[in-house]
């Protein structure tokens, strides 16, 4: 299942819902494969759809959560295989996506491997090209963002990387079409076996780097002990550097492959040499690979004597400079406010209810109900007031599309501009205070759009104290865009009330993450974040994460809605709501709301956004002390069910079951103490 | 204070045993004893039987030996690009030129390094107390340089594996050109043409060997 806000932006590796049940595969096998490898950010997926176009999967690599895209193209004449593999920085894994993407190269045979590197810092994703060569796969050279890198004057002399590699090089800006269908005939030509394509082995030796002696030593015996040892996918002298360098899962594929006795004769030598060297190997053999690739660049790269400092470079100054950085992000908030706030929610929101539900739909649905169907319990299920149609769809469609959609075509715009990570180096410091750092900042951003979606990504968080607390602020604190839709509209009226509420609610989240960042133990978050390009968002490619954001959210959340009116529906048929609901009512009274807000609270259980608009037919009904009472106390209430289900999953049920039994007394005493302090400063009416 | 150098290592390893592995001592077999001698006769160390101890009077002069040590590994690791291997050998014998103020030179040239190239770490000494800055300063850590300030990563410090593994993957590695571009509200600096923002503790793991117009 694809998450596709956790695509190649952020280098944040894309993951898919866990209960996610496999897919079909396309069946790529007996054709030849394309791989498609390189670090984050750097066009993997242009790529990527550029040689597929359509039939399309995405889904879990086996046995874990990372997610994998494959699909089928034609080359010419000949249909491909394509496999697009999660970022990777080098082939010696350290992440999760890096083990899976390592995994597709050691496994698959791949029959081409296309690196996507990002031209301009080709003497950073270099080594990664030198070590794919050293294990001997067959690579092309992908240098993408070739526009970016003329505009900043950087220059590469093709064909004398080509010569100084021994690979096919090609230049392109995928994302303008520029140079892809280059691409596609080098990848080809390779495929096709031609002479041509791959360039002589004799070259290689540039490629290769020299390791210091005491390492060739050790390389070289274990090399001879591998000879004729067991199949890898990869050359033996990779196989021993991987093992020099303490790689758990090549170590295992060596036990795997070789008798016992010389299996432990190998790793006694790795360990032996290991203990020589008083840094970890995988440093020094980093530092050499990096040396190689700087060597061959010196003739190949040529870098302007001055930056170039254009409009985006200017404009990424003043986004990470505070003095100017927090009016950017102060616009930018009102920004989607207005998109978001005003368009998407009042707006459209106003036209799909009103207008097409409220004077088509529901009426309709209703008068057919009426003449079809002779039971009114049958009736209820589908229309009436809660019915799966005329509240779930309702709701769907009318609330949650034009509210969620508008969100997430901003989300995407924002992401694929560059803001996001700025905007976490702007807020690293706060963060730490609430336990968390700068990265947290993308999680809680989505969580305004989505709940439920941010709580999936809180796993890309590096610590299990940090993924706790995230998960615990999106479900006490962050209401999500359905949720603030209505509460916009409760309190659109009266500024001074939505103040207020806002800073309670941002009051509440500071300091509940403050609290939890003292009570739970763990390691102290670290913030390390690459500052990628500032960059013009395609539309098409922010019309696809939409789209696709939309589509993931619909196949998730779309089924809950129906759920929820079904269950709200037999709550109603079976008198189970009467019940809870009088044992709601005292709740309600003692923070001094009408006993007919614990019908709000009531739906609150199935969707926080349920909750809110229950709250909004009451207010004709409440003072202004009772509306800020009520909204607070409904913003800090448990999260809805799809969040609740994914929380489950994601940390575990103790956590879940903790969370709630900490959000649900929490929400009421604030709600309850908000509403004491009211009556004390006179308030009260 | 000048030892004989069986003196000198005897002493460190006092201070290893005593510092770092929380022993309360080491026994004689395989010790010197020249070189318990001179430590007792200088009173660093005293003997009870089969046990040497440090003293209060040689913890101090014991941390500094250690120091040396040290410092003379990262020098040779870092500054003279010392062969792997040879390093331990050449540092025991380089410490023993580090007297008379040399060792707070050093240091402060290394721009008073906190940890080995080992990963342990490195005694404190009284420039490091002052941040002195007498000397021209070859290296400094990341976050010690003020916005514009230019140089190559001279060195990782590799007290924190996770923080090496994350730097490396980034290609921060030793020889990158590295500029700072802001301290705050955290630390942005360029590295050949990709910028990254970190926070102090990964910036103070980043040595870097200045340019000096």
């Amino acid at each position: 299942m694809r998450i596709p806000f956790l695509e190649h932006k952020l280098d944040i590796p894309r993951i898919a819902d866990s209960n996610c049940h496999a897919q079909p595969q396309p069946d790529t096998t007996g054709l030849a494969l394309v791989a498609i490898v390189g670090c984050p950010n750097v066009g993997k997926s242009v790529l990527f759809n550029a040689l597929t176009g359509t039939y399309v999967t995405v889904s879990n690599y086996p046995g874990t959560t990372v997610e994998v895209s494959r699909g089928k193209g034609w080359l010419g004449e000949a249909q491909i295989g394509v496999v697009d593999t999660p970022g990777m920085y080098r082939l010696l894994p350290l992440t999760e996506e890096e083990r899976v993407a390592r995994e597709i190269l050691l496994r698959e045979r791949p029959d081409v491997v296309v690196h996507v590197a990002d031209t301009k810092s080709l003497e950073r994703m270099l080594p990664m090209t030198l070590q794919l060569i050293e294990a001997g796969l067959p690579v092309i050279l992908n240098l993408n963002l070739m526009d970016e890198a003329e505009r900043l004057g950087v220059q590469v002399d093709v064909p004398a990387l080509e010569q100084a590699l021994g690979v096919p090089v090609v230049g392109t800006a995928l994302a303008l079409g520029q140079g892809t269908p280059q691409l596609k005939e080098k990848v080809a030509a390779y495929l096709n076996g031609h002479p041509s394509a791959r360039l002589s082995d004799s070259s290689h030796k540039m490629a290769e780097a020299d390791y210091p002696p005491l390492l060739e030593e050790a390389l070289e015996a274990i090399e001879t002990r591998l000879e004729g040892n067991g199949a890898y996918q990869i050359t033996n002298r990779a196989i021993a550097l991987l093992l020099l360098q303490g790689d758990a899962e090549v170590t295992s594929l060596v036990r795997e492959q070789s008798e016992d006795e010389l299996a432990d004769e190998i790793l006694h030598l790795a360990e032996s040499a290991q203990a020589r060297f008083s840094r970890p190997i995988s440093y020094i053999v980093a530092r050499r690979q990096q040396e190689s690739a700087r060597r061959i660049l010196e003739s190949a790269l040529k870098l302007p004597e001055h930056r170039v400092s254009g409009f985006a470079e200017q404009l990424s100054k003043a986004m990470i400079n505070p003095l100017t950085g927090v009016p950017i992000l102060l616009v930018s908030l009102f920004l989607l406010y207005q998109f978001v706030g005003v368009l998407g929610a009042q707006t459209l929101v106003g036209f799909l209810e009103e207008t097409i539900f409220g004077a088509y739909i529901n009426p309709w649905i209703d008068r057919v109900l009426a003449e079809l169907i002779p039971w009114p319990v049958v009736r209820e299920l589908f229309g009436g007031p809660y019915g799966v149609i005329t509240l779930g769809v309702r709701y769907a469609v009318a609330l949650i599309l034009p509210i969620v959609g508008t969100f997430f075509l901003a989300f995407s715009i924002f992401e694929d501009s560059g803001y996001l990570p700025r905007l976490a180096m702007l807020i690293d410091r706060v963060f730490k205070r609430i336990g968390l750092n700068g990265r947290a900042v993308i999680p809680m951003v989505l969580g305004f759009g989505c709940g439920t979606m941010a709580t999936i990504v809180t796993r890309t968080l590096e610590t299990r104290r940090e993924r706790l607390i995230s998960t615990l602020l999106l479900a006490l604190a962050v209401p999500c865009s359905a949720q603030l839709g209505v509460m916009l509209a409760l309190l659109a009226s009266r500024p001074a009330l939505l103040a207020i509420w806002a800073a309670i609610v941002a009051g509440v989240f500071v300091l509940v993450g403050f609290l939890a960042a003292q009570l739970t133990p763990g390691e102290h978050p670290t913030f390390y974040m690459e500052l990628p390009s500032l960059r013009l968002p395609t539309l098409s490619n922010v019309l696809v994460k939409t789209y696709t954001r939309m589509e993931w959210y619909f196949r998730e959340i779309f089924p809950l809605f129906i759920l929820a009116s079904v269950i709200i529906w037999l709550g109603q048929l079976t008198g189970l709501f009467e019940l809870a609901l009088s044992a709601l009512v005292p709740l309600v009274r003692w923070i001094g709301l009408p006993d007919e807000a614990a019908v709000a609270f009531l739906f609150g259980f199935f969707r926080r956004d349920y909750g809110a608009a229950g709250l909004y037919d009451l207010r004709a009904a409440m003072n202004g002390a009772q509306l800020l009472v009520a909204t607070t106390s409904i913003t800090l209430f448990l999260p809805c069910i799809a969040q609740f289900s994914v929380t489950i999953k994601e940390r575990g049920w103790k956590t879940a079951l903790a969370i709630s039994a900490f959000i649900f007394p929490f929400a009421f005493l604030v709600g309850g103490l908000l509403s004491r302090l009211l009556t004390l400063l006179g308030m009260g009416r | 204070m000048k030892l004989i150098e069986s003196a000198q290592e005897l002493l460190e390893q006092l201070w290893i045993a005593t510092e770092e592995e929380a022993k309360p001592g080491l026994t004689v077999n395989g010790t010197t004893p020249e070189a318990i001698d001179e430590l007792m006769r200088l009173g660093l160390a005293a003997r009870e039987e089969e046990q040497i101890t440090l003293t209060s009077a040689g913890l101090p002069e014991a941390a500094q030996a250690v120091r040396r040590h040290r410092l003379a590994e990262r020098l040779l690791a870092d500054v003279l690009a010392t062969e792997e291997g040879l390093l331990e050998e050449q540092a025991c014998r380089l410490e023993h030129a580090l007297f008379d103020g040399v060792d707070e030179s050093i240091c402060t040239l290394l721009g008073h390094p906190r940890f080995c190239p080992h990963g342990k770490r490195i005694p404190l000494g009284q420039c490091c107390r002052q941040k002195r800055e007498s000397v021209e300063r070859l290296i400094a850590p990341l976050h010690e340089l003020q916005p514009g300030q230019a140089g190559h990563i001279a060195y990782i410090q590799m007290n924190s594996p996770r923080r090496l593994q994350k730097l490396m993957a980034m290609g921060v590695l030793p020889g990158v050109s590295i500029t700072l571009l802001r301290r705050s509200p955290s630390f942005v600096f360029e590295a050949g043409y990709s910028q990254f923002a970190v926070d102090e503790e990964i910036a103070a793991d980043i040595y870097v060997r200045l340019a000096h117009d």
